[in-house]
């Protein structure tokens, strides 16, 4: 096994002691990544020349990482998938991609995305799908696509993604790795190419649970540059880190369970995780939701996200940014660039949102949309005073066929279509860790918590993952 | 008869140490996008971040306006595209501005009128094109300054009452110290809403954007009385709808219909998370809200009894007034400090062409200089010439007395004595004295004069004078 596959500390240990070195960690994921890429296409841009870099006392110092396209790397072309951006190379970088060049952190690549992050499927990145190591006639979810296959398929121990509805949290679950989407404003989204300002995150993908604490302990803290960071000195993921979860409590969502209980396997499962969970001394309660409720975070999501993605992209004119396109008027060039720029699924986004913000239609839909979104955030906050947490199947699925499902929006009220979209509008820390395989392929399940109780989501889902003892799929190969 | 109802919505550009939602540098730079950081540009991944100062000020302008604040500072998002605004999107006030149902009082012709105050709000500006032949420049330095826009009620009803307003709105602006407001900068820009009607109903709303100076508005209106009145004479209807001035001619041309009126899908601003608005804060606010310029001028007449054209002097260079009322608060006379204010002191500014802070002198320079004059230590003659002095130099009026040996005699016994020596001396004339004839006092006067060198206190000197040669006379 090579000290890439193994976790973050084992592997700074190694670098530490002079075992591997950062520039042999480097070669190793350079390589696998270009003997994946065909199949995968994890990459937009794979970074041959980076160099290694010194080991510190920072955990991440001389180790490669993977970082989502949509994330500002300074001198990097970064296009977040979309052929507008596809020769945008920014001058600044993200705040989290800053904080861990200080950690001597290595960025080894940039991943593709759904097309500015738009989409869940892994499919609509300018630069084609995303394939699941796990399956190749499967798709990985999105948008953080190219991160999760990259941290699944072993090219990487971890990489940055971006979570707006469950971005990182629904690929994370169909690749068989973690997903971690800390609260709303732990890591600054400063350098973060704005879907839906108010949904978005900065999270991380990776093999551990403890390895996500790793990494969003190097990215978090307060931002002068985003005025909704705020100060978590008084959250540290690695040091209050432990498994020993016993007496805390958590509930799962009644109406969710029962839509489950239609697929018996995946109901199991779900069943053997709460019962490894009160193995670990975690007290387990039903709690119900009105159904209506939850019928409308689907929609209420796309309302909002939507609206939001509208005018946070229309920057993209080929005035200042986005490859301009040729016209009499500036009116012209606008409407060019935005039409040949955007892809079809894209440009019904923004129409949607558009029509959204109409004045005639904003109390209707906008409105009714953010009322939605308090009432689910308000229910949850006031069962989050009774509990640590809730438990919730990250989705009713393994990861879908190419062609079976697509981005374009369904008519259908849903359950589990947006559900882990909760984590966003409340802004709650939620974790997605593998629970097992059903027909050879990872299923998972979600711990969302209290704003700011990052720490205890974490230590609910490390205790769960030591029960659980899921395989990765990179450290799996090599058996 | 025709009823004219004028609407304002004017933009003042705000001092501030930076941009109101980046930190580049707000200020005035000839180089083009000198003055710019990522958020002036809209780059992808860029974040707002609300100037506190700029925050601060436009509620310092909100509350000197009468308005009501609210109870938290949010912004909201104004979405259209057009190429001076990078981002797609302005960020302004809609759902909670710095202030709302303000008023302002106007002085018209002698009486006071109150302008109702729709509201104030907090917004960025955009970058400014310039046009060419077959090209445009885009200049961000202008991008994201701060601008308060105030927006008045449809209250005024005449040409003089809306420049009128202007003149008030930018003295308190200026007054409140948050702007230099001046439009031949750019600093102050206006929209024009006139409506004409024959009944007593409002008349149909034109609105005549963009319009660069007051001269203009005033213009604008001209145009739009006139061009609205001949319409309704011929028995037509105003449309509503969006003009441009035309600078040139002073005419305004069509734009925009209320068909195609742009719908900017306002929403909250979701990257600047709320900041409460605290009665502490506030009342550090009031506390540096000056008394405005018409109230001032209201003192000055019936507290000072100073005239209408002194009072209207000095109120209207907001330093130039505090300066004569810290005379007055040092104890000077409000006449005599006003005269020498206004006469002698803004005749050097003027001359000058400068600013009261560019002088070295002081209030109690002047209220030291008029007490000189009272006690009769100096004349008022030689005052102006300790002003003079003191206007350059700085230096203390009793030091430049001294220096300049400009005490005057008021020891009776002394200047008795040269009394008697210039009778004695002209014999003649005294024995020619005619009380009628005043010429042959000034004479004698002019004599001891003389003799002392000017220090004699003149009007002793001229009592001593009359009681001794009315002695020679039979």
């Amino acid at each position: 096994m090579s000290y890439l596959d193994k976790s973050l500390d084992e592997i700074h240990a190694a670098l530490k002691k002079g075992k591997v070195t950062s520039k042999e960690l480097i070669i190793e994921s350079l390589k696998r990544a270009h003997a994946t890429q065909e199949k995968l296409n994890c990459f937009v841009t794979i970074l041959d020349d980076v160099k290694e870099e010194k080991i510190t006392f920072d955990v991440l110092s001389g180790i490669p990482y993977a970082c989502k396209d949509n994330l500002s790397t300074k001198g990097i072309l970064t296009s977040a998938s979309s052929n507008i951006l596809s020769d945008y190379v920014p001058v600044f970088d993200a705040t989290c991609v800053e904080k861990l060049k200080n950690k001597n952190a290595v960025m080894m690549g940039k991943t593709v995305m759904d097309e500015l992050g738009m989409g869940g499927t892994g499919t609509t990145g300018h630069t084609g799908v995303v394939r699941n190591p796990w399956d190749q006639t499967r798709m990985t979810a999105g948008s953080s696509a190219g991160s999760a296959a990259a941290v699944a398929s072993g090219i990487v121990p971890y990489a940055l993604g971006t979570d707006t509805g469950d971005s990182i949290r629904k690929p994370a679950g169909y690749c068989g790795i973690v997903g971690f989407k800390p609260t709303y404003g732990l890591v600054s989204r400063w350098g973060l190419f704005a879907f839906a300002s108010s949904l978005d995150h900065v999270g991380c993908l990776t093999k551990s649970v403890k390895d996500a604490a790793y990494v969003i302990d190097a990215i978090k803290g307060i931002d002068e540059k985003d005025m909704t960071s705020f100060d978590s000195s008084n959250i540290n993921l690695v040091e209050d880190y432990t498994t020993n979860v016993k007496g805390k409590k958590l509930f799962y969502i009644k109406e969710l369970n029962d839509e489950l209980k239609n697929s018996k396997e995946y109901y199991d499962n779900f069943m053997k995780v709460i019962s490894y969970a009160k193995d670990c001394g975690i007290e387990i309660y039903e709690e119900s939701i009105n159904e209506d409720i939850l019928r409308s975070i689907y929609p209420a999501y796309m309302a909002i996200s939507c609206a939001e993605a509208t005018s946070n992209n229309s920057n993209l004119t080929g005035i200042a940014f986005g490859s301009r396109k040729d016209g009499l008027t500036p009116d012209e060039v606008m409407i060019n660039t935005r039409t040949e720029g955007f892809s079809e699924l894209i440009r019904r986004r923004f129409v949607i949102g558009s029509f959204i913000l109409q004045k005639e239609n904003q109390e209707k839909l906008f409105k009714n949309a953010q009322r939605i979104r308090r009432l689910i955030v308000d229910k949850m906050t006031e069962l989050f005073k009774k509990y640590d947490g809730c438990i919730m199947p990250n989705s009713d699925s393994i990861a879908p066929h190419f062609g079976d499902v697509n981005d374009v929006m369904s008519d259908k009220y849903l359950l589990f279509a947006e559900n882990l979209a909760i984590g966003n509008f409340g802004g709650f820390p939620s974790i997605t860790i593998p629970s097992g395989l059903i027909d050879n392929m990872p299923v998972a399940v979600n711990i969302t918590g209290a704003v700011k109780e990052d720490s205890k989501v974490i230590n609910i889902a490390a205790a769960l993952e030591e029960k659980i003892g899921f395989e990765p799929l990179s450290t799996r190969k090599e058996k | 008869m025709y009823k004219v109802t004028i609407g304002l919505e004017v933009h003042c550009e705000l001092e501030s140490n930076s941009k109101v939602f980046s930190p580049a540098v707000n200020g005035y730079n000839e180089n083009p996008n000198a003055n710019v950081a990522y958020q002036d540009l809209g780059f992808p991944g860029i974040l707002p971040v609300a100037n506190e100062e700029a925050v601060k000020r436009a509620l310092k302008v909100s509350m000197a306006l009468n308005c009501k604040t609210p109870d938290e500072i949010i912004f909201d998002r104004k979405n259209y595209y057009y190429p001076d605004l990078p981002k797609g999107y302005q960020i302004t006030q809609m759902t909670k501005p710095v202030g709302i149902n303000g008023y302002l009082n106007i002085e018209v012709d002698g009486e006071i009128k109150r302008v109702d105050i729709h509201d104030i709000h907090l917004e960025e500006d955009t970058a400014s094109l310039d046009h060419y032949d077959t090209y445009s420049l885009i200049d961000y330095n202008r991008s994201g300054i701060p601008l308060i826009e105030t927006v008045t009620e449809p209250c005024m009803h005449s040409k003089e009452e809306a420049l009128t307003f202007l003149e008030t709105l930018r003295s308190l602006i200026v007054y409140c110290g948050v702007s230099e407001a001046r439009s031949d900068k750019g600093q102050m820009r206006c929209d024009v809403n006139v409506s004409v009607s024959n009944t007593n109903e409002l008349g149909s709303k034109v609105e005549i954007k963009n319009v660069n100076s007051f001269y203009n508005v005033g213009r604008a209106i001209d145009f739009e009385i006139e061009r609205q009145t001949e319409i309704l004479q011929n028995g037509g209807v105003v449309e509503q709808e969006t003009r441009r001035l035309d600078d040139e001619t002073g005419e305004t041309f069509h734009m925009r219909s209320k068909v195609d009126a742009v719908d900017y899908k306002y929403f909250i601003e979701p990257n600047i998370s709320p900041t409460p608005v605290t009665c502490e804060m506030l009342d550090e606010i009031r506390k540096t809200i000056p008394m405005l310029q018409l109230e001032r001028k209201q003192m000055y007449k019936s507290k000072y009894d100073l005239s209408e054209y002194d009072s209207d002097v000095l109120v209207k260079v907001k330093e130039n007034s505090d300066f004569f009322n810290e005379c007055v608060e040092l104890g000077a006379d409000p006449k005599k400090a006003c005269n020498w204010v206004t006469g002698m002191l803004m005749g050097y500014l003027n001359t000058n062409e400068i600013t009261i802070d560019k002088v070295p002198i002081k209030p109690l320079m002047i209220k030291d200089l008029i007490d000189l004059v009272d006690n009769k230590t100096i004349s008022s003659k030689q005052a102006k010439e300790v002003f003079e002095d003191m206007v350059t130099s700085g230096k203390k009026p009793k030091d430049i007395v001294k220096e300049k040996g400009m005490m005057q005699i008021t020891d009776d016994s002394a200047i008795y004595d040269v009394v008697m020596e210039v009778l004695k001396e002209n014999e003649e004339q005294a024995k020619e004295y005619n009380p009628e004839k005043t010429r042959m006092i000034d004479f004698f006067v002019g004599q001891v004069m003389k003799k002392t060198r000017g220090k004699a206190n003149p009007a002793k000197t001229m009592q001593m004078l009359k009681e001794e040669l009315a002695k020679y006379v039979k």
